[in-house]
């Protein structure tokens, strides 16, 4: 037998400490610990949420993120402006396009220069496309996690014919990297048009089906309904946003209320709110603004100017001093890019304000007082990406 | 003095006065904070029609938070961050790692609003009814790096705190809970100021640096210089 040393003792007697402090923890006067994740199928990737709980309640609960962080507001510091799309289209990955537009647009301010008409147009429309695609998966993604199984399978075989036709366009699934200062990298293939319209009445059909499948069914109103009720003031304090502020009757939507000189106003559709602020509302508006959003593509199709995707820029993009805002309604609330320049090839600093990162900090205030399996449609209904919490 | 300067300065002034274009709304936030808080209100920037930028004192920031949400009616809150203005001492990393390291530039060259310090504090609020937004910003100096926390103002604003905290290393007093929010807690250093080495370009060369091939109008360029 073979002699233990000092420090393998130590190490071993270190060790059921760190066992007993983590049994003492589980079982103090005040309840017991629960780690939600960083693997729970509910995070949509690594968020763990450390709910204290007494019996089946929450008394308190923590999300703890990080685990994707990639340090994005450093990295755009090292990169020239052309380069951070390619960044960036990593935030909200089921939403890529969307994540180009805010940052390509807050470069397009800085220099003073703006896409033709036709590019901005298909850039709406490449934008309305990525929120259906984002957010089709989000119906499917909440009924999974209620127990409706089947809705997640129509998600994915729908959401399929949106990336198809994005891939058409840009050669990528989900980072596109097609969006350029001063307009769009290429102009639209040959018959995409009526492809992209078949597309958009499958969504529309698979809204109809969700609604019969989902919206309506006993148990999910009872899992939903009057469940992690966010009022309108606690939503702006907190500084939600998206759909998960309109859920809870704000009627704020930056496609028409800040316009950035996309085509939005071109199209007749309209913004939902509900009045209710629980996770039904959050659910329900979401099916909403997909419809919407195909009437949005439908319509902007049929108009599309004719003329060049690509103003004239030089070849090697400076940007002029300055600072700028711009922010858009991206599928998961408002995303915003704070860029400020001086004068460089990249960006001296830029603040990356991702809808998720405030949306998800309403957590400890919404969760508390539920009980477990609440916890778990409250976060589906708030609906998250990792990506765009940590950056 | 020469008259010529003096002679520029006035055709410069007529010019400014040339151009109408005065944004009403966002004017009247900008008084509405110079009566609240006076000379608190250090400098503003308006870009007419788009955004609003007010610089105020630190010491009244939490203050002008109430005004931002009470008075001019911000109810929305963005977002909490703050910029380091010192230009990094690496460049943008990609310069070959042979080379000597380009001299570091150290002048300190804020943006809208002006600013005084190194490292500034900024939020965002957007009011629905008026349909705008306002920047604030306030200098944090060198050797104080605190501020007053912003939680009664906008409960929203811990996790952005937190964040500020960890990646500035400024600590907003009253907040009692900043513990990192991504990085493991021994993390030494705060990433976004602009000393911390972005380390895996130091660790590993930009792979930019081999294969760019000058742009044709530069290479043009060159070889008129190398023919001369």
């Amino acid at each position: 037998m073979t002699a233990i040393s000092d420090r393998q003792m130590l190490a071993y007697a270190n060790a059921q400490a760190a066992d007993g402090r983590v049994n003492l923890e589980f079982e103090t006067q005040d309840g017991m610990t629960l780690n939600l994740g960083p693997q729970h199928p509910a995070t949509h990737g690594t968020l763990r949420v450390v709910v204290k709980l007494d019996g089946e309640q929450v008394v308190a609960a923590e999300p703890v993120m990080g685990y994707m962080h990639r340090g994005y507001e450093k990295l755009t510091e090292v990169r020239n402006y052309p380069q951070v799309t390619t960044l960036v289209n990593r935030i909200d990955w089921l939403g890529s396009f969307a994540n180009e537009v805010p940052f390509i647009l807050a470069a397009e301010k800085l220099m003073e220069i703006e896409a033709p008409p036709r590019a901005q147009w298909i850039r709406t429309v490449l934008f309305e496309m990525s929120r259906i695609a984002n957010i089709s998966l989000f119906a499917g993604d909440m009924s999974l996690h209620i127990g409706a199984l089947t809705a997640a399978f129509y998600a994915f075989r729908d959401r399929e014919f949106v990336l198809n036709q994005i891939e058409a366009v840009t050669g990528g699934r989900f980072h596109p990297n097609f969006d350029r200062i001063g307009g769009l990298k290429d102009d639209l293939p040959k018959g995409w048009i009526a492809d992209t319209k078949a597309a958009m009445a499958r969504i529309r059909d698979y809204c109809d089906e969700m609604d019969q499948l989902v919206t309506g069914n006993e148990i999910f109103e009872a899992r939903t309904r009057g469940v992690g009720v966010i009022p309108a003031d606690i939503a702006l304090q907190y500084g939600l946003t998206g759909a998960n502020l309109r859920a809870s009757g704000v009627d704020w939507d930056l496609r028409r209320d800040q316009p950035v000189g996309l085509a939005w106003d071109q199209a007749d559709w309209q913004v939902w709110t509900h009045p209710d602020g629980d996770s039904f509302a959050r659910f329900w508006v979401r099916l909403q603004e997909i419809r919407e959003s195909t009437k949005i593509v439908d319509q902007l199709l049929d108009g599309l100017p004719s003329g060049p995707v690509m103003a004239k820029v030089p070849r090697i993009i400076k940007v002029p001093e300055g600072e700028a805002w711009v922010a858009t309604e991206n599928p998961l609330g408002e995303m915003g890019y704070y860029v400020v320049s001086k004068g460089g090839l990249g960006p001296f600093r830029t603040k990356i304000r991702t809808p998720s990162f405030n949306n998800i900090s309403v957590v400890p205030w919404v969760c508390r007082g539920v009980y477990v399996p609440d916890v778990i449609t409250i976060l589906a209904s708030l609906y998250f990406i990792l990506g765009d919490i940590d950056r | 003095m020469s008259p010529l300067s003096s002679a520029d300065t006035d055709a410069e002034a007529t010019e400014a006065v040339e151009t109408p274009e005065v944004d009403e709304a966002r004017e009247a936030v900008v008084a509405l904070f110079r009566e609240e808080l006076g000379d608190a209100v250090l400098d503003h920037h308006i870009r007419p029609g788009d955004d609003l930028w007010i610089r105020v004192e630190r010491a009244a920031w939490r203050q002008a938070g109430f005004v931002l949400r009470d008075r001019a009616r911000c109810k929305a809150f963005g977002f909490l961050s703050a910029i380091d203005w010192l230009p990094s001492p690496y460049g943008l990393g990609e310069d070959s790692p042979t080379d000597a390291p380009p001299e570091p530039d150290t002048e300190i060259v804020t943006g809208y609003a002006g600013g005084d310090t190194r490292f500034q504090v900024f939020a965002r609020a957007t009011s629905h009814s008026a349909k705008l937004g306002v920047t604030l910003k306030t200098d944090i100096p060198d050797d104080d790096l605190t501020l007053d926390t912003w939680l009664s103002v906008y409960a929203g604003v811990d996790w952005h705190e937190r964040e500020l905290r960890e990646m500035f290393g400024i600590t907003a007093i009253g907040h009692g809970h900043l513990a990192p929010l991504y990085l493991p807690g021994e993390f030494e250093g705060h990433p976004l100021r602009k000393d911390f080495p972005l380390l895996a370009r130091h660790v590993k060369a930009w792979p930019g640096i081999v294969d760019v091939e000058p742009m044709p109008a530069e290479a043009g360029g060159a070889d008129e210089e190398a023919s001369e």
